[in-house]
């Protein structure tokens, strides 16, 4: 500002590691102010739980790897990691499901590699990838959403104090569906299934397509703010609305439409706020692209063919390890020499 | 025959400076496999102990005749040899474990550290010391099986020492951790295992980088401390 000499177009924004987290932060309140509405204030109380592990993670890390603890403590890298663990998350999970994760998230897949910048896999999926293949009853058990629950309730089943009743537990609308569509055997069809049965709400899950246009509301947010590129995104929907309208049309009665898909389990969390990582994604922006891509297409494959409820961890860590390769193939030519074939 | 210096660096390589799982990073096939509880870790690390020393020695005793050219499928045809009488030795007085080791050991005779410790040592030693090197490589290989899969049973399902009875029928495991402990179910698959051999080796370095910083401690008393060992 006092800099007179510099003309104003070539002002620049003054960006940090520690700016741009708070600023995806931010951009997940939308999704979160709607996950307390459908779900209640038990959320924020697991994204105080992660962040606390996450905090507790960084800091003894940085103390065994003699690293200035103010200064990467403050960064919110760790915070944000925190906040995809406790969004992807189911939200009545004990507490100590939530702080597992988030510290093997913290000290083995972030810290283990080399810290904030060197993790070739993202933290908060290998926190669910780990959980969901130790601990899978615990991880599948979502709310049933006509069941009214109290806070203090609530609380309680998180504290580990109440028990885990099992009328409590739902399942996701992904699994809800995938289920029927096995247990009818080709008797049932997506179509009166969306209709008739009360997980489904307009087009996706009953409430959980207003947590996921939050999402979308804070992904195109920090589009616009250029925080992300719309490469990673726009692939990961592309991928994955391509895959499920190509079975749409092949099968309307055993395959839901793209919009389903789309607003379902983790599609939009992953899309804007999972594969945009910077560190553990592509860097170029064609590699954005393909790495997007295929991360949908695999995503899709996963939660449809496979047998866990959400495929979205699963993609984003096989695709993590495509990285260098992606990398190497997509360089952009030198500005200034013709592109030699 | 053997003095004893070369016993003291033959046991020192075998359970630490070489040792088989830590630093030569050989047979981790059975060691992903088969660690997932303590028992079932010692057990096999017995078993591949009796091979090496067996194998270890007769080929130590055969050196000279083996022509140089087809040394490689000889050590195979003893060792196999070894392996299946080993095998049947578990089937027939450890049968339940037989069963829950499998595959894993006829597979003895593909484990690298067994052909590794007959090419690199037995093939150019006197036979006392082959003896010992395959005992020692064996011990090495004993207790890093034997902590990875303690710690996998622990850390997976709160119990020690499960299926002790399979090897001693009056003995019962242990349950460490109280009886609703969740497991942490990743330690006992495949992944877990190298996640916690990643830790070992870690373990190890760090022992390493210690003790070789006391020593340029205690070497120059006078001079500032010595600098930490980095990626410890």
């Amino acid at each position: 500002m006092s800099d007179f000499t510099t003309p104003p177009y070539l002002l620049q924004e003054r960006s940090s590691v520690r700016r741009v987290m708070m600023q995806v932060l931010l951009a997940l309140l939308p999704g979160v102010a709607a996950y307390v509405w459908l779900i209640g204030p038990i959320i924020v109380v697991q994204l105080a739980i992660a962040t606390l592990a996450a905090l507790a993670g960084e800091a003894l890390m940085l103390r065994l790897r003699q690293k200035p603890l103010g200064l990467f403590l403050s960064d919110g890298s760790a915070i944000l990691t925190a906040w995809l663990i406790a969004l992807s998350f189911p939200p009545l999970a004990p507490w100590w499901l939530i702080a597992v994760g988030t510290l093997f998230a913290i000290v083995v897949a972030k810290h283990l590699y080399g810290g904030l910048g060197q993790n070739p896999f993202n933290p908060a999926m290998v926190a669910f990838a780990a959980c969901i293949v130790s601990f899978p009853a615990l991880m599948s058990q979502w709310p049933a959403l006509g069941l009214e629950a109290s806070f203090l309730e609530q609380l309680r089943i998180v504290a580990g104090i109440a028990p885990r009743i099992d009328v409590m537990s739902g399942a996701t609308p992904l699994d809800a569906l995938k289920t029927a569509l096995k247990l009818g055997n080709g008797t049932v069809d997506v179509p009166t299934l969306l209709a008739t049965q009360e997980v489904f709400g307009h087009f996706a899950g009953r409430g959980w397509e207003w947590v996921a246009g939050g999402y979308l509301l804070g992904g195109l947010w920090m589009w616009q703010r250029r925080l992300i590129s719309w490469h990673a995104p726009l692939g990961f929907i592309a991928g994955l609305s391509v895959l499920a309208a190509a079975l749409w049309a092949l099968d309307p009665q055993q395959f839901a439409d793209p919009l389903f898909h789309l607003f379902s389990g983790g599609s939009l969390l992953g899309a804007f706020f999972i594969v945009t990582d910077p560190v553990s994604g592509c860097t170029t922006p064609k590699g954005k692209l393909i790495f997007g891509l295929l991360a949908g297409l695999l995503a899709y494959i996963i939660r449809v063919f496979g047998g866990f409820p959400d495929g979205i961890a699963f993609a984003v860590l096989l695709m993590n390890l495509c990285v260098p390769l992606i990398d190497m193939y997509s360089q952009p030519p030198i500005f200034g020499l013709k592109n030699e074939k | 025959m053997i003095d004893r210096e070369q016993f003291r660096q033959l046991m020192d390589n075998g359970i630490w400076h070489q040792n088989a799982s830590l630093i030569q990073l050989l047979g981790l096939c059975p060691l992903l496999a088969v660690t997932t509880t303590l028992v079932n870790g010692v057990m096999l690390s017995l078993a591949t102990i009796i091979v090496m020393a067996v194998a270890n020695v007769a080929v130590a005793l055969l050196r000279n005749l083996i022509p140089h050219e087809v040394r490689i499928p000889v050590f195979i045809l003893v060792v196999a040899a070894l392996v299946t009488v080993v095998d049947l030795v578990f089937n027939a007085y450890f049968h339940e474990l037989y069963l829950v080791l499998g595959i894993f050991i006829p597979l003895i005779v593909t484990n690298c550290i067994v052909l590794a410790r007959v090419e690199a040592f037995a093939n150019k030693n006197p036979p006392l010391q082959s003896l010992f090197d395959g005992i020692f490589m064996g011990v090495g290989l004993l207790w890093t099986l034997g902590l990875l899969g303690g710690l996998r049973e622990l850390i997976g399902g709160g119990t020690l020492l499960s299926g002790i009875d399979m090897v001693f029928p009056t003995l019962q495991g242990l349950q460490l951790l109280p009886a609703d402990y969740p497991g942490f179910l990743l330690a006992v698959l495949p992944p877990g295992a190298f996640i916690l051999l990643g830790f070992l080796i870690a373990w190890k370095n760090w022992m390493e980088a210690r003790a070789a910083a006391r020593k340029t401690d205690a070497g120059h008393d006078q001079a500032s401390p010595a600098p930490l060992a980095d990626g410890a």
